[in-house]
């Protein structure tokens, strides 16, 4: 899966783009981010509820090239900025978590080994 | 070969900022061509710590001095210091309030992913003065 697939799957707007041809092999969806800096997967997306600039640096620790903000949430231009300055794709998507996840789930992407 | 030394002030004051001195590092190895891996495990660890400093310290300084085979971070606050070190090293364990768990922080996993990715971690704490906290990764061929 690539980037550009996640976007039609979750019927998303691009709000960022980067690299839309990215692969992706893994996700990882949470609110809390020390929880996703817990497991290191290659070439992952990330799902979050959660709006601030933080998240933008935790994809950039762990070299995710896209994000995926869940139930419509907007980041600010801040942020924005911040992920275009480091080449991450930001995603906005209408569906809730769970639901967000299932989809993409179902489209072929695991979370990765279990713990 | 010298080793390079970088510095960086953490402000205690700007939440958005915090992960600016990681950022800048994870950079700086790239360019200097260390591998993906090592770079990862120091920029995660020393994003943990540096947002560590600021949600719980007021803010404080990193030193970062960078060898051809390992990594050493100095992160160093005049915070309130960690009252039972051996608690706080335990997944789960968090004092923070509701507010920082808004910010996304506050699971109580910062200090054992730093203890997870480092090849060494040394934490001085002392109450009302503050904490130091030494890292070290080791980085393999490119
Ligand atoms: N620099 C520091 N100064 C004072 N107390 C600290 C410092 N770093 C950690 N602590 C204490 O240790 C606890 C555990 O830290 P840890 O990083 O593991 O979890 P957290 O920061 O609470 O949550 P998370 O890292 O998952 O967002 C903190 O809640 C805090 O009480
Ligand atoms: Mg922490």
């Amino acid at each position: 899966m690539v980037v550009k697939d996640i976007i039609d799957i979750l019927e998303g707007e691009v709000i960022c783009e980067g690299n839309l041809d990215a692969e992706i092999k893994t996700a990882c969806g949470s609110d809390m981010m020390s929880d996703v800096l817990a497991f290191v997967k290659d070439q992952s997306v990330l799902l979050t509820g959660l709006v601030n600039p933080q998240v933008v640096r935790t994809a950039e620790m762990m070299d995710m090239a896209c994000i995926v903000f869940v139930r419509g949430k907007m980041p600010d231009q801040g942020i924005i900025d911040l992920a275009e300055q480091r080449d991450i794709t930001l995603i906005k998507t209408r569906y809730r978590m769970f639901t967000a996840c299932g989809k993409l789930y179902e489209g072929g992407l695991s979370g990765g080994t279990a713990v | 070969m010298s080793n390079i030394h970088l510095h960086y002030e953490v402000s205690g004051e700007d939440f958005t900022r915090a992960g600016e001195a990681s950022g800048s590092v994870k950079k700086r190895l790239k360019a200097l061509g260390y591998n993906t891996d090592a770079i990862r495990r120091v920029a995660i660890a020393m994003y943990e710590a540096e947002i560590n400093m600021v949600i719980h310290a007021e803010g404080g300084f990193v030193d970062v001095d960078i060898f051809p085979d390992h990594v050493e971070v100095l992160l160093s606050d005049k915070g309130p210091g960690i009252p039972d070190v051996e608690k706080a090293m335990q997944e789960g364990f968090s004092t923070a309030p509701d507010n920082v768990r808004n910010l996304g922080f506050g699971a109580g996993m910062g200090l054992p992913n730093i203890k997870k990715y480092t090849d060494d971690m040394r934490i001085e704490t002392e109450i009302g003065k503050g904490t130091d906290l030494y890292l070290t990764v080791k980085v393999k061929e490119a």
